[in-house]
């Protein structure tokens, strides 16, 4: 690829104490791609997004943003991005405008240039009618929108969001899609946690599933994908002790890629379900297996991760909170 | 310089609206107890304590110069409060995002507390002149108490900060406040001179820096420059060391918290 490189990690570790947080993490991200670190809590996303933007030093191994390197050039690198942290790190007693003016100062905007970002940033979360309220009078929604502003305050060239639709509502979040689809049309590169398989999904130009402080697998949603090899067909048995026979028969079969043995039934990966589904039904009726449910799909996102994981994106995830 | 100066102004002034929208926990919390201790201790034992011990015309005038003092100490000792809520809810991490000089935060800090715990002195001795209590040294008396309360809250300040950005949660973070404040008081001259007190308490108090500063205060308010001066010039030697401590180890605790 002859993209531009944004941010190159190469075997970033960091270790607290004695606990191992992301272990020889190596990965490019490109100017002007939205980039996702997904994975479960605790998976190294967050450790690996705050070493890049300069909050944490690397135990072993190099981060650099745009050419500087983060710990060395950590002023020069601050004055390049935008971070929009995972809580609402709001200040309930300031104002929406009061905490832009407080960024504008300490990002050394001149009086005037600060006013005319804040005024179009407001305008642009549609938060100018609750500018001059204390935050502490503001819903989930518009702490997130705040948020957002706040890390487009400096103007950045990368914008870095740490879980951003963590708790909000459906709407909220379409909203936040929305922004962060258009900072990507303006030409800003963006990079974000995520442990939502959907978010990444529709969002992300590329993203790396990480889970135990490694990189699991790194890609385009599709490629990802694709890379499992081919569509899913999903059979329930009646008779669960048939499974074994019904897998034998199949396993041979050259339209099959994978056949795998699942509790009720049997995943089958095929190429094509033109050739694959008579050949399944077929010897499904010669053996006697009765069919309960047939399903067929492409690979989600959710296959991908369990594919490279083992397991479930939502076995670590705890219970959202939803706001109603 | 211009930039570094932006920044301290910046988010001094963040802690300056914060407060003047806190009005209500301002009064309450801040001014209050200490008058309470002026004007409700000093008029309490007016009767109860002995002149021949105290030294002083009445127990309000001899209390002054201690609630001078201690406001100091728990303006000082909180003075990393809200630097620890700022860390708890991701205020801080956002603010060490951008291209801040990191002792930008810290100074701000000082400048905020150092004068507000001013103003509250000078509300003090102002109660206290109600009462009665004239300061002997007058107004450049006043201004050497303001240095005083200044150099002692610095340290203070200092070892509030680094705790802080040390302790796990802000339950900890009251609790050794607490634990702090009060024998901090007792086992000082505030309430008591050293002479007046039972030989162990006396002993420790020597070494609290609050005596100190107390004894340099007490006779710029009691009774003049001659008496004052030498205990004025000890308290500066005094805090100048106790401050450098007090920076030192917690400079330390700033690098690692902050990068």
């Amino acid at each position: 690829m002859d993209r531009a490189i944004a941010i190159q990690v190469s075997h970033l570790t960091k270790t607290y104490d004695k606990h191992t947080a992301v272990s020889d993490l190596s990965f490019e991200v490109y100017g002007g791609e939205i980039f996702g670190l997904l994975g479960p809590n605790g998976a190294g996303k967050s450790t690996t997004l705050r070493t890049i933007i300069t909050l944490l030093t690397p135990t072993s191994g190099t981060v650099s943003v745009l050419g500087h390197d983060t710990v060395r050039e950590a002023d020069l690198v601050r004055r390049l991005i935008g971070y929009v942290p995972q809580e609402r790190a709001i200040d309930r007693f300031l104002t929406g405008r009061e905490h832009l003016e407080l960024l504008g100062a300490l990002y050394h905007l001149s009086k005037a240039e600060a006013a005319k970002r804040i005024a179009e940033l407001l305008k642009l979360v549609e938060l100018e009618e609750a500018a001059d309220r204390a935050a502490k009078t503001y819903s989930g929604g518009m702490k997130r929108k705040l948020d957002i502003a706040c890390g487009l305050l400096p103007d950045p060239k990368i914008l870095f969001l740490d879980e951003p639709t963590l708790g909000l509502d459906v709407q909220s979040r379409l909203r936040i899609w929305e922004y962060v689809r258009m900072l990507k049309a303006r030409g800003m590169t963006i990079v974000m946690t995520t442990n939502y398989l959907d978010e990444a999904d529709q969002l992300c130009d590329r993203l790396a599933i990480i889970d135990g402080g490694k990189i699991k697998t790194l890609g385009s949603p599709t490629e990802l994908k694709i890379g499992l090899g081919g569509d899913i067909v999903s059979l329930t048995l009646k008779d669960p002790s048939k499974i074994a026979t019904l897998v034998a028969a199949l396993t041979k079969q050259p339209a099959m890629r994978a056949v795998k043995a699942t509790q009720t039934g049997l995943d089958i990966r095929v190429e094509s379900p033109e050739k694959a589904l008579p050949a399944i039904l077929e010897s499904a009726n010669r053996l006697d297996c009765q069919l309960e449910f047939i399903e067929y799909h492409r690979p989600r996102l959710d296959d991908v991760f369990i594919a490279h994981t083992g397991r479930s994106i939502k076995d670590d995830v705890p219970m959202e909170k939803e706001a109603v | 310089m211009k930039e570094y100066w932006q920044e301290i102004s910046a988010l001094t002034m963040r802690w300056v609206k914060r407060l003047s929208r806190e009005k209500f926990s301002m009064l309450f919390t801040l001014v209050q107890p200490m008058l309470f201790w002026l004007i409700f201790f000093g008029n309490l034992f007016q009767r109860a304590a002995d002149m021949q011990v105290t030294q002083a015309p009445d127990y309000i005038s001899f209390l002054t110069a201690g609630v001078v003092v201690m406001t100091v100490l728990n303006n000082g000792l909180a003075g990393g409060v809200d630097l620890l809520f700022d860390k708890e809810n991701g205020f801080l991490e956002r603010l060490m995002t951008t291209p801040i000089h990191r002792s930008s935060v810290i100074l701000s800090r000082f400048i905020f507390v150092m004068t507000i715990t001013s103003l509250q002195v000078l509300v003090i001795l102002g109660v206290a002149f109600l009462f009665g209590v004239q300061p002997a040294t007058g107004l450049l008396g006043i201004a050497t108490i303001l240095m005083i309360g200044m150099l002692f809250g610095v340290g203070l300040t200092a070892i509030s900060m680094a705790m802080a950005f040390s302790v796990k949660s802000h339950g900890d973070f009251f609790s050794v406040l607490g634990f702090l404040s009060l024998p901090a008081i007792f086992l000082s001259s505030a309430l008591v001179p050293l002479a007046g007190m039972p030989a162990w308490m006396g002993f420790l108090a020597r070494f609290n820096p609050m005596t100190w500063a107390i004894d340099a205060v007490r006779p710029l308010i009691l009774t003049g420059w001659t008496e004052a001066l030498p205990h004025v010039g000890m308290v500066v030697v005094v805090m100048v060391i106790f401050d450098a401590l007090c920076l030192y180890g917690s400079a330390k605790v700033f690098r690692r918290a902050m990068g």
